[in-house]
């Protein structure tokens, strides 16, 4: 029972990070504002949030299936607070700290309405903190590390976001590269009081 | 440009050399009953009816901002100025009887160089503090929410119009209009009515530049012809050829002396009095150069923030400016016409909107020389 | 009556609003929303409400609103 809760646990992380490797990928592909795949954009966006909806249930079943698990003496605190747990607080601090980020980039993504683009915005550049966190701690911590196929499946998710990230840097990268960039006059900048 | 033209038909109400009497202190109903009888609209290029402003600013609930919006960004423009300098007084009597009415803690002067007013205003003993903003020297700075944002702290840039300024609190008037304001509070909306026309009632200050022998400012009631404009300002240098009126988000008129400046013989042309200011075109000069040269000036002058203007304006110019040197193609007409259609309306202010109808009045009123150009030749210039 | 009011400061063209709203919206040159009865804001007409509905939440800019005829923008001064 308890080598279930072990591997049960392992393999939604895994899956966690295979997904947020797909949201990664998914979140850069809507912002070129192109179709992907055959679907439009709204789908793409929609896909993309999905996923990423999927990722955190994997995420919590990951979360939960340790703090229930022996060998892992995870405390209730470790799930929030990073870097001080009994297991190898490094790695598993980069966990914690990247289910904060992820549960932060979620929450924003939810309440964008009511925050406003320009805070939501700020908070979402995280994922390209939070994603190589997560990618860390998959390879440090747990009792696959240095097995081929964690390796693989790790060097894929790579890959892949690394692949995107390029593509996000070239110049044709949005679907009008030739649009002029909107960006507020200097001119128009505060200028300070004078009484 | 500052100087005050003499001439026949114009009138000296707010330019006139004579001392004015105290200012009466008036409520919040007495200062807009008095401006909805005189019928005084916003002389900053709207026409839009004070009183109606104001009164949703007092209903609104909200901690009143009162500015005087003197930055007049427009280059043709130059009676704010004059007005600021020839009867500061006056504009700054507007100020406190409507930061009094509507009971704010402090007004704005929003100009670009404040400086100048330190002095005024320390000669005053003006029962509501003012304080001096600087105006950034840009075409969209004199833009009513561009003001607010400025006086707020923040860049002079125009803001969604999701919600209305005045609904928020913030009455953002221009200095002439405040000038006049101070004139019917000693004098009566009576008195006021008895210069301009029954629809447009009131006089204003009108820059008058171009092909004249004395450019500066004029002051006249409403329906005003063109032609007594132009002798205030020294008449004609050359024979005209067209006139722009409102400025560079204008329209051009045929240069007929009597054509009243009022909205309504405008409206032929897609022309209003706007914020006064009368640009004569000398025959010989080309109105589509003309305007190319604005449409250059008023791409560069976009605020930035929009994605149609940032884009559209820089592409109507430069199309304006093919046309222009003789680099057209037959299409380039139906091409100036699509564009303009594309950026009106799509933008936070309305400055797209009057580059484009500049533009399509440009189109109209120099059609014989779009043809000619379109063939390679200039029927103004006679070149190339 | 319902309109759908563009925030031009914040649109940034992305074309999910024009995809999602066909019958209200094209895209311009450049990929910017464009009414296609030319006005400003466009009225939706009931039937298309919950479509603009839509559109308005997955603007990734949060540059779309739908306004009430009591909060129409009024016209801009200068």
């Amino acid at each position: 029972m308890t080598d279930a809760l072990w591997y049960f646990a392992r393999g939604s992380g895994v899956v966690a990070l295979v997904l947020l490797t797909v949201v990664v990928a998914l979140g850069i592909g809507a912002r070129s504002g192109r179709t992907a795949f055959g679907l439009p954009r709204f789908a793409v966006s929609l896909l993309h949030r999905n996923a990423a909806l999927l990722a955190v249930v994997f995420l919590v079943l990951h979360v939960v299936s340790l703090l229930f698990d022996p060998y892992a003496q995870l405390r209730l605190f470790d799930v929030v607070l990073p870097f001080v747990g009994n297991y190898r607080p490094v790695w598993q601090g980069l966990g914690t700290l990247g289910f904060d980020l992820m549960v932060a980039i979620v929450v924003t993504s939810l309440l964008r309405h009511r925050i406003g683009a320009r805070a939501w915005r700020a908070v979402h550049w995280l994922a390209y903190l939070c994603w190589p966190v997560a990618l860390l701690h998959g390879l440090g911590t747990g009792s696959d590390n240095g097995t081929a196929w964690l390796w693989t499946v790790s060097m894929i998710c790579v890959a892949v976001v690394l692949a995107a990230v390029a593509w996000r840097l070239t110049p044709n990268f949005t679907r009008f590269p030739h649009r002029a960039e909107r960006k507020v006059a200097p001119r128009l900048r505060p200028l300070e009081e004078v009484r | 440009m500052t100087s005050v033209a003499e001439a026949p038909t114009v009138q000296r109400r707010l330019l006139a050399q004579t001392g004015h009497g105290p200012l009466p202190t008036l409520d919040a109903s007495q200062v807009v009953g008095l401006a909805r009888d005189a019928g005084l609209t916003g002389r900053g290029g709207s026409g839009f009816p004070l009183w109606r402003k104001l009164n949703a600013v007092l209903v609104s609930g909200r901690p009143p901002t009162i500015i005087a919006n003197g930055a007049e960004g427009e280059p043709a423009s130059g009676k704010d100025k004059a007005l600021l300098t020839y009867q500061p007084h006056l504009v700054l009597d507007g100020l406190q009887l409507i930061a009094r009415a509507a009971r704010a803690s402090t007004a704005y002067l929003y100009v670009a160089q404040p400086a100048a007013f330190r002095a005024v205003l320390g000669s005053r003993r003006d029962p509501i503090p003012v304080t001096l903003v600087t105006a950034p020297d840009a075409f969209v700075a004199g833009e009513e929410s561009a003001v607010a944002a400025a006086v707020a702290g923040r860049g002079a840039v125009p803001a969604d119009k999701r919600f209305r300024l005045p609904d928020t609190g913030t009455l953002v008037q221009n200095v002439e209009t405040l000038a006049h304001l101070a004139l019917i509070a000693r004098y009566g909306a009576g008195w006021f009515r008895t210069a301009g026309t029954y629809d447009e009632p009131g006089t204003f200050l009108a820059t008058i530049g171009g092909a004249v022998a004395a450019p500066g400012v004029v002051e006249a009631g409403y329906g005003v012809p063109l032609g007594d404009l132009i002798t205030a300002a020294g008449g004609p240098t050359a024979p005209l050829a067209a006139v722009l009126v409102g400025g560079y988000h204008g329209a051009w008129v045929p240069a007929d002396p009597a054509l009243p400046i009022s909205r309504e013989a405008l409206s032929p042309y897609g022309a209003t009095p706007g914020a006064g200011v009368v640009t004569a075109l000398p025959l010989g000069a080309c109105g589509l150069a003309e305007t190319a040269r604005i449409a250059g000036y008023l791409a560069d002058q976009s605020a930035g923030q929009c994605g149609p203007c940032v884009n559209g304006l820089p592409r109507l110019a430069t199309t304006l400016a093919d046309l222009a040197a003789f680099r057209a193609r037959p299409t380039l007409p139906a091409e100036v016409t699509r564009l303009t259609h594309l950026v009106t309306g799509r933008g936070a202010c309305r400055h797209p909107d009057g580059t484009a109808r500049l533009i399509a009045s440009a189109m109209r009123a120099f059609s014989a020389d779009v043809t000619a150009h379109l063939n390679g030749h200039c029927l103004a210039t006679h070149t190339p | 009556m319902t309109r759908l009011h563009i925030d031009w400061t914040a649109c940034d063209g992305r074309g999910l609003c024009a995809e999602l709203l066909p019958e209200l919206l094209a895209e311009d040159d450049w990929g910017y929303p464009m009414a296609r009865d030319g006005s400003p804001s466009p009225t939706v007409p009931p039937a298309l409400e919950p479509n603009a509905q839509r559109a308005v939440d997955r603007c990734p800019a949060l540059a779309l609103h739908l306004t009430r005829e009591a909060e129409r923008p009024s016209a801009p001064t200068r």
